[in-house]
């Protein structure tokens, strides 16, 4: 808990020591190239942006802790609720990612490595290869292609193609406009997930203690669930919960096919704007969300795993 | 224990019949070829053999284990009258676990790391028919504890690794007995334990069969073992039966060469290399490809002739004797003999060696490992623990001399080699080469140094480097260490192969291609090149095979006879240090306990502990079998090591409360110089210990 905090703060400070460093005045990107230099002068004291570098990082680390994010320069509307909506549409869709992703791929995977090397396993491994090589744009037209425009042309009921759910959506209403996005994401994560799961099976299989639970007499089930799979996907699990951070905001390419509010076309949008409190917002936001996700890797790892179990 | 209904009660009819069985791997070659085993109700049989034998292939087509990329391809294999080569996957489920068990070689892996001891057990027990969840929990228990496991509830509720490899194999021992099998296989069960634990493992073993009915295979490449436990030998080589005997015949008059130049390619207990050469037999077990036709062991057979191109049946050779050699009627009347005597090479320095000054002086010598805190210990202030992996050690080596460093695992003999060479990055005490301070840190010595000191680890295909070549590992240290050309160092190459009697063309090669015993030498022959004053050979031939160990072990006393290097010896084997060493050195738990010199280290008096390592080693003569002294519980961890003498908690003369609370002094022993850290006189520990020698001698 102790390093997560110190993570967090030193990210806090390389995220303020980099949007300082970017190049172009803030005020004059707000008040346009026209302004002149006295109108600058107060935009900056008004700003704070006339401190000290250190006072500077202060005020801004303790605003951001007691949720006061500031207004956002590009739309002058606070920070916060803004950030809060998309990050509540980015977790709805890792969610949905996840309960698509995770059962397909380590379903996929224990089949490929329980029947390593037979057509099967090369017809698993080699699909999802060549999915995963696919850019996210192609593979996200090509699901709009069938599941929308393809289902649509023939009268059937289909999926939108345009994921951009207004704010306040509740979520059996945002659902049916999630299942693409969430379906390229999958084609993304399933090859990885995939080939970890049957790496591990496989190697589990060779060790010793499955000839052991075999000798024993037990059923094969019983030995590949109860004592394979429980060691087989202790990688796997610490991956899937690793990528749920890059779910929350490296769908850039994935939202922007899909038009979808997400925090990843956020971030772009704070970019090109040179908007840096939202930047900075959507920033620290992100690294609080690997943060969480890498913690809650080893803790789950540390739970499943009697060797490294915290006493 | 539930009564067997296929248990077969009559001593007539063996219980596991192998008929003229040959195994076959997917690449077309066969394992096993043509081997048939018998073994009858309550009858121990040992399978033997050194690595590539196929003795393990024999044992999982027994058991019907072979994977995906071996099969049966001929012969028969009856478990009473049951043909198990005609069951299917479900049947044989049922026959495993409940009239097959297996106690297999590495308990550690064997075990699965997620699930607690008591659940793995259970899932036995819970076979038996009508049986209650609350009696699989109590039989559980009754198991633990009739493997004598201390505190048998917290065993069960424990995970594999929070136990000792002693206890992991006592819980595969009790997996493997609960289901009351008619077979048992023990696959080198006590291979990975230390002496003392593999002693009490074989004692329990050998309790708890004692009057069953079950037959039982062993295999073992431990002479030893198969010598004092089983009933009848089979010796495997190259795939093959090669002889089958009683064990006593085996041993006393082995009819086949191969099975004599195992015996003899082992050092005996008291024998050192002033008396005599290892006889090594010469070359390697051929790889499964390379097998010669006729006779399989005839290229490396010291009596083969022309008929040995024909392939030998299994000869009888009178009662339940066979023998696979043209020549063994020769053999048995004493006509040839593949036992070849070798004059003992006399390094010259022994004897006379103690007036000149020491090669290496360590005086003082602790090793303390931090143990790391958590977070809350930190913050709350909690002092560092440390573990002391050496404490306060002395030695001495005098130039030309070796010193036997003996240990079990855990007793810092690695942690001292590893000071001495600079790759302990702290240490307190003072390591001397020439009466001069070592720098502590390798990065603080200079090539000089590095030059004089040099190290042969225990496991040569880990330590030489995979992609250069043996030329250019060997050239390294002629041209950094000692200045030369390109050119001179090749055609030194040249000559320290032949000197590890390597053919040079082995320069071109990589380590890759090479066998074990081939690379150890590099690994010598490297280290030996810059003439080193001490060389440190740690553990050099424990992953090597008998037959090849013994070759290295000559080597490396030539070596030494034309270099007149020191060497420090570490080993775990009492009989191989006790043949080469000058003067041997007993560790336990990082203390020094005992240091005695040439041929003593048999002597009495012993310290207690070098007392039970001595006779816990299984003598290959089976006449001549010791009741070892058993030594209960495992190494202390050393991070709480016990108050006192260290070996008090486990020590079997335990005097009294002086051993716990006081130090002992050290004593040295008037007839044999022998210095020994114990409470008790060495006139009583004479005096007990030649007794129990007598009447153990059964």
């Amino acid at each position: 808990m102790a390093f997560l905090a110190l993570t967090i703060l030193l990210t806090s400070l390389l995220v303020f020591i980099v949007t300082q460093w970017l190049p172009g005045d803030v005020c004059r990107i707000i008040l346009g190239r026209e302004a002149g230099p006295g109108a600058i002068e107060n935009c900056r004291i008004e700003l704070e942006l006339d401190q000290p570098l250190p006072i500077q990082y202060l005020n801004w680390l303790g605003d951001f802790l007691s949720g006061d994010w500031g207004i956002s320069y590009s739309t002058n509307l606070p920070i916060f609720p803004m950030v809060m909506d998309r990050l509540r549409n980015s977790l709805l869709l890792a969610m949905v990612t996840l309960v698509i992703a995770v059962p397909l791929a380590v379903t996929l995977g224990v089949i490929a490595g329980l029947n390593a090397s037979k057509p099967i396993d090369n017809t698993i491994s080699v699909g999802s290869l060549a999915v995963v090589g696919l850019p996210e744009f192609v593979t996200g037209l090509v699901l709009i292609q069938v599941f929308s425009f393809g289902l649509r042309e023939r009268g059937l009921p289909h999926l939108p193609a345009n994921s951009s759910i207004p704010p306040g959506t509740g979520f059996l209403e945002a659902l049916p406009m999630l299942i693409l996005p969430a379906m390229t994401a999958t084609l993304v994560l399933l090859a990885y997930i995939t080939r970890l799961t049957r790496a591990g099976v496989l190697a589990e299989l060779r060790k010793p203690y499955v000839r052991t639970a075999d000798l024993k007499g037990l059923s094969r089930r019983t030995v590949i669930v109860k004592h394979v799979l429980r060691n087989a996907l202790l990688p796997t699990i610490t991956v899937i919960a690793i990528s749920i951070g890059w779910l929350i905001s490296g769908l850039v390419v994935i939202e922007n096919v899909f038009n979808y509010p997400g925090l990843g076309r956020m971030m772009i949008f704070a970019i090109d704007r040179r908007d840096l409190p939202l930047l900075q917002a959507v920033t620290m936001v992100t690294v609080f969300g690997f943060a969480i996700a890498n913690l809650g890797a080893d803790l789950l790892y540390g739970l499943l795993n009697p060797r490294i179990r915290i006493k | 224990m539930n009564e067997n209904p296929l248990m077969n009660t009559s001593t007539e009819k063996p219980i596991l019949m192998i008929e003229n069985l040959t195994v076959e791997y997917d690449h077309g070659l066969e394992a096993v070829r043509d081997v048939s085993i018998q073994v009858n109700p309550g009858e121990t049989y040992g399978l033997a053999g050194e690595s590539g034998s196929g003795k393990t292939t024999l044992v999982l087509a027994v058991m019907r284990y072979l994977g995906s990329s071996g099969s049966i391809k001929k012969g028969n294999i009856y478990l009473n009258d049951l043909d198990l080569r005609s069951l299917d996957d479900g049947e044989l489920r049922r026959i495993w676990g409940n009239e097959i068990a297996l106690v297999p070689q590495d308990p550690q892996s064997s075990l699965n790391p997620s699930l607690r001891i008591g659940d793995q057990l259970a899932e036995v027990i819970r076979q038996q028919p009508g049986i209650t969840p609350a009696e699989v929990k109590q039989e559980s228990i009754a198991w633990l504890k009739q493997v004598r496991l201390p505190d048998p509830e917290r065993v069960a509720a424990s995970y594999p690794h929070q136990i000792s490899g002693g206890m992991q194999q006592r819980v595969l021992i009790a997996m493997a007995l609960s289901s009351s099998p008619c077979l048992l296989v023990l696959d080198e069960p006590t291979t990975n334990l230390d002496v003392t634990t593999q002693a009490v493992i074989l004692e329990l073993i050998h309790e708890l069969i004692h009057g069953q009915t079950m037959a039982i295979l062993y295999v073992t490449h431990n002479l030893g073992v198969i010598a004092k436990y089983c009933d009848r030998v089979g010796m495997m080589y190259a795939g093959e039966l090669v002889e089958e005997a009683e064990t006593l015949s085996l041993f006393s008059k082995p009819l086949h060469p191969y099975t004599r130049g195992l015996l003899d390619s082992v050092p005996q207990l008291g024998e050192t290399k002033d008396d005599l050469l290892l006889r090594p037999i010469v070359g390697q077990i051929p790889a499964i490809g390379q097998i010669p036709g006729g006779c399989v062991f005839r290229t490396r057979c010291p009596i083969a002739i022309d008929i040995c191109r024909e392939k030998p049946p299994l000869f009888y050779a009178g009662e339940s004797r066979f023998t696979r050699c043209h020549r063994w009627q020769e053999i048995e009347q004493g006509d040839v003999d593949p036992h070849q005597e070798l004059p003992a090479v006399k390094t010259g320095s022994n004897g006379n060696f103690t007036r000149s000054a020491s090669t290496l002086a360590v005086e003082g010598l602790s090793v303390t490992f931090p143990v790391q805190r958590s977070l809350k210990e930190v913050l709350s202030g909690t002092p560092r623990n440390a573990v002391n992996a050496v404490c306060d050690i002395n030695l001495e080596i005098p130039p030309g001399s070796t010193l036997g460093l003996v240990g079990e695992s855990g007793s810092g003999k690695t942690t001292i080699a590893r000071s001495i060479m600079g790759l302990q990055e702290t240490y307190s005490g003072t390591i001397k080469l020439h009466q001069l301070e070592l720098p502590d840190r390798l990065s603080r010595r200079d090539l000089e140094l590095l030059r004089l000191l040099q190290i042969v680890f225990q496991n040569p295909g880990e330590a030489l480097n995979p992609h250069l070549t043996i030329g250019e590992t060997l050239r390294r240290p002629y041209i950094r260490l000692m200045g030369l050309s390109n050119e001179e160092a090749a055609r030194k190459v040249t000559e320290i192969l032949t000197d590890v009697h390597l053919p040079p063309e082995y320069a071109g090669r990589l380590p890759g291609q090479l066998s074990g015993g081939e690379m150890q030498r590099i690994a010598l022959a490297r280290a030996i090149a810059s003439n080193p004053d001490l060389l440190i050979l740690d553990e050099p031939v424990s992953s090597l095979d008998v037959s090849v160990q013994a070759a290295v072990l000559n080597l490396v006393g030539e070596l030494q006879a034309d270099h007149q290097n020191s060497l420090l010896f570490i080993s775990h084997d009492l009989a191989v240090v006790g043949y080469l060493a000058n003067q041997t050195a007993v560790i336990y738990l990082g203390h020094l306990m005992e240091l005695s010199g040439q041929g003593d280290l048999f002597q009495s008096p012993h310290h207690p502990y070098t007392e039970a390592l001595i006779s816990a080693i299984p003598d290959i003569n089976p006449q001549k079998q010791k009741t070892p002294v058993q030594l209960e519980g495992d190494i202390p961890d050393p991070a709480n090591t016990p108050g006192g003498c260290p070996f008090h908690p486990r020590c079997p003369r335990y005097l009294g409360e002086i051993c716990s609370t006081e130090f002992p002094t050290w004593q040295v022993d008037g007839k044999t110089g022998k210095s020994i850290l114990c409470h008790i006189p060495l006139v009583e520990l004479a005096k007990s210990q030649d007794q129990l020698a007598q009447k153990g001698n059964r």
